[in-house]
């Protein structure tokens, strides 16, 4: 046996992938259920979504506030009573509240189900939002949010969004302390009456699932004045900054810089999101990227630097973020230029491509393990208002994209004047 | 309940297998019974940046990463106060490619300068980016320093300051490696899409032939009993004041250990705990209070942690949070809530071993404790526990002269 040479590998790019088609199902008020039935465990996840983001909101911050305190008092229960109900059968009630999407997650043991749907019909029928609940949540999300504001990575999120799409566009809002003290009561009771209890509303499901599931869902949703259907999501402009290149000074005493490097992108409909998916994975996309190559793995300038593509709807924006020491900012900066610079002049070797493939598909691979996973995908692809193909169409990319598209793709995108760079100290 | 097989190597290397035909997927996980409680006071940080350093390249394969990322993996790895270990999941057709690298690594580093000199950078970073650059980042390291005169807990993993870590030589490095990475000091878990007989070939073709090495034994300075409680008052850069109340715990075998673990739920284990509702919601003293532990192989720590509502005196806060420990003890727990905080813990096990990654590092960790199994004894453990036992270790454990306070107060 000589250690030196690698044992045969089967190369990822000749594996068969395959997504576990959903099961679908349509309640008689119209609500869509997307089920996937997998697993071995005795285990549950229903994702209630509603269109519910903070693009249909008037006022800023109602859209999360209505999400976070949904669970927080109905006319029957105090936000107490919930809690320890959940809490009871050892299962979570998660909410999370997003640009165009507000989704509430319940992740229970199967055998306790049928006790927790009806608290969940309780809270999209009868959610009343006590002004003393409302209170506390903008007095203890006052002092979070002060305490955020020393974190230099936060206060770069929120400006280098800010750039991208500006203050006015539900991509580019954030939290400041006068839309906090703004939110009253009434507000949010008729975002919660028209966006949720009357709202339209899918169902995503996955884990071993009872047999009578769709019955259960049924019962206590299907009569509901939710709808399915059509929604319009309000289409807003991007107003992006004028000005490219922003250096803020946040925390006098600070070690470090929080760098993000930002520009817009199309949405997932665009031809151009498969192939810039591998460009970005050469780029930053992974551990094994040539910017973690470079600036950590070479230089030693961070603890780590990613690129990614947002996950928006509607419009995109490519992105580069990290946190590097205060004395070699703008260095990485340097670097990261650089390294666009190469990939539109040279173009990527075949073992890095082949390299960077069998990844991309291994990864795809172990991501499909588990209903958790699938109904994951399957959601954005809905969400997305995309098909299957999607799917295929991103495992065709990755498994023959050439070396002259991704250099297109790089002399397209990755234009240093197109981008926005902020350094944070 | 998690099936697996066990057999140890002539080398001493033990490997454990779990088969789970589910998944298309292969984890080989090696852990490595190191951690920071067995660093040189004066070398701190020093099983951490050598996690680093193992994937700076071995003997006979220049870059780990770039290889399994070729055979479609992925892996991470981490260091706790207790152990260092390393995981990658890969399609199964390749699991012998995990098997090369892992074992190659344990034959032997490269040893590279480089690699010792950017990751010493790179481990700055990281502590800069957790510990420095970010308000209450020094919180544990005050508390930890309190709380432990002796034990080597008195530090945290990624060390008690940024000049250990810059300090560290080649020759440190050779030395841990010596000490630590051979096969008596670890455990190999391998699950997923795999066939027994197949790990088992595997394992006897990588690992047989690398030398066992010493076992290490370990014999820690440990705490005496507190007498006294211990408190401490500082002033930072942070806009809020925060609270931090910590008590001794038995350690992760003592029978006690699944009673504090549920008295930690019955406390602070989210929305509808008894120091929620009553300090947040109620009294609004705290804008958020938590109640937890770290589970560490010895004994640990029972934590009370938040932050106060403008204007709250610290004294006021403090009162607070021990009348709910009074009322624990002289009152107990309802079985309703008993009930719940079991319930809690079967739900949290059984989502946690949804994957086989981690059901991967438990039989690892388990085996580390002293038996895999425990992983599927644990859950009667936790029911065996009745409402007595909370109250009589509520007692002992929540005495003041068993007690570190930390008041962290925000500059004016």
């Amino acid at each position: 046996m000589n250690r030196k040479i690698a044992p045969p590998i089967k190369d990822a790019v000749e594996f068969d992938l395959k997504l576990k088609p959903y099961d679908k199902y349509v309640l008689s008020n119209g609500v869509e259920v997307y089920a996937v039935n997998a697993g071995a465990e005795e285990l549950i996840q229903i994702e209630w979504v509603f269109f519910a983001g903070n693009c249909y909101e008037e006022k800023k911050m109602v859209a999360s506030a209505t999400n976070h305190l949904i669970k927080n008092g109905t006319s029957q229960k105090s936000a107490f009573a919930i809690s320890e109900q959940v809490d009871y059968y050892g299962a979570s009630l998660a909410r999370a509240s997003y640009h165009e999407t507000s989704t509430i997650t319940l992740h229970s043991l199967t055998k306790h189900l049928s006790k927790l749907l009806p608290l969940v019909r309780e809270l999209l029928t009868d959610a009343n939002f006590p002004e003393e609940e409302l209170l506390l949540f903008q007095q203890n999300n006052r002092q979070r949010l002060e305490v955020n504001l020393k974190k230099n990575d936060f206060v770069a999120n929120r400006l280098i969004d800010e750039y991208l799409f500006g203050f006015d566009h539900p991509y580019g809002a954030y939290s400041r302390f006068e839309d906090l003290a703004a939110l009253n009561r009434s507000d949010l009771v008729a975002f919660y009456d028209r966006f949720y209890r009357t709202g339209k509303c899918i169902l995503f499901i996955a884990g071993k699932l009872p047999p009578n599931i769709i019955e259960l869902l049924e019962q206590e949703f299907g009569d509901l004045p939710l709808h399915g259907g059509v929604v319009e999501v309000p289409s807003n402009l991007a107003v992006p900054a004028a000005e490219r290149k922003y250096r803020v000074t946040n925390d006098p005493n600070g070690v470090q810089g929080a760098i993000r490097i930002a520009r817009d992108f199309p949405n997932r409909h665009h031809p151009d999101f498969f192939g810039v998916q591998v460009l970005n994975a050469i780029f930053g996309g992974f551990f094994g990227s040539r910017l973690m190559n470079n600036i950590r793995e070479d230089k030693g300038y961070t603890y780590g630097i990613y690129s990614y593509l947002q996950n928006h709807i509607q419009q995109s924006a490519w992105l580069i973020s990290t946190e590097a020491g205060k004395e070699v900012c703008e260095a990485t900066v340097e670097e990261v230029y650089k390294e666009m610079e190469d990939l539109r002049e040279e173009l990527v070797d075949e073992e890095e491509l082949l390299l960077v493939r069998n990844y991309l598909m291994g990864s795809i691979l172990g991501d499909l393990d588990g209903p958790f996973h699938i109904i994951g995908r399957w959601k954005n692809i809905v969400l997305n208002g995309l098909d299957e193909d999607y799917f295929y169409q991103s495992i065709r990319t990755i498994k023959t994209i050439q070396p002259e598209e991704l250099q297109q793709l790089a002399r397209k995108y990755l234009q240093p004047e197109a981008f926005y760079e902020l350094v944070v100290i | 309940m998690i099936q697996f097989s066990r057999f140890v190597l002539p080398n001493g290397l033990k490997v454990l297998v779990h088969e789970d035909n589910s998944t298309p997927m292969a984890v080989v996980n090696v852990l490595y019974d190191v951690g920071a409680r067995d660093e040189d006071p004066d070398r701190t940080g020093f099983a951490h940046l050598f996690e680093h350093l193992m994937f700076g390249g071995s003997i006979n394969i220049p870059e780990y990463d770039d290889e399994l990322q070729k055979a479609g993996g992925e892996n991470n790895a981490y260091t706790t106060n207790d152990l260092t270990n390393y995981y990658c999941q890969l399609p199964s057709a390749n699991i012998e490619t995990a098997f090369w690298l892992e074992s190659d690594r344990m034959l032997s580093l490269a040893f590279s300068k480089k690699s010792l000199e950017v990751q010493r950078k790179v481990v700055c970073e990281e502590f800069k980016e957790h510990y420095i650059n970010r308000p209450y980042g020094d919180i544990w390291f005050k508390m930890r320093e309190m709380a432990y005169e002796k034990h080597p807990y008195r530090w945290m993993t990624i060390g008690k300051e940024l000049k250990h870590v810059e300090d560290a030589s080649l020759d440190d490095v050779k030395k841990f490696f010596r000490k630590h990475y051979n096969p008596m000091n670890a455990i190999l878990v391998v699950a997923g899409n795999v066939v027994t007989e197949q790990v088992y070939e595997l394992a006897v073709k990588w690992f047989g032939d690398i030398p066992p090495g010493e076992k290490y034994s370990r014999s820690l300075p440990q705490e005496e009993e507190q007498q006294e409680a211990r408190r401490m008052d500082i002033t930072a850069d942070v806009p809020v004041d925060a609270f931090l109340k910590t008590w001794h715990m038995p350690a992760r075998l003592d029978p006690d250990y699944y009673v504090a673990d549920l008295v930690t739920d019955i406390l602070g284990g989210g929305t509808s705990s008894r120091l929620y509702q009553s300090l947040v919601k109620e009294k609004q003293l705290f804008t958020n209070v938590d109640c937890y532990h770290y589970g560490s192989s010895d004994a640990g720590l029972i934590c009370i942690d938040g932050k106060l509502v403008k204007g709250v005196r610290f004294e006021d806060a403090e009162l607070a949070v021990q009348a709910q420990l009074d009322l624990l003890m002289n009152e107990g727990v309802t079985a309703t809530e008993l009930e719940k905080v079991k319930n809690k813990t079967e739900s949290t096990m059984a989502f946690e071993d949804m994957s086989v990654m981690n059901r991967a590092s438990s039989l690892a960790y388990y085996e580390l404790l002293g038996d895999a199994n425990l992983m599927n004894t644990e859950l009667a453990r936790y029911n065996e526990v009745t409402a007595d036992q909370l109250v009589e270790l509520g007692r002992r454990l929540f005495e003041e002269k068993n007690s570190h306070t930390l008041y962290y107060r925000s500059k004016k």
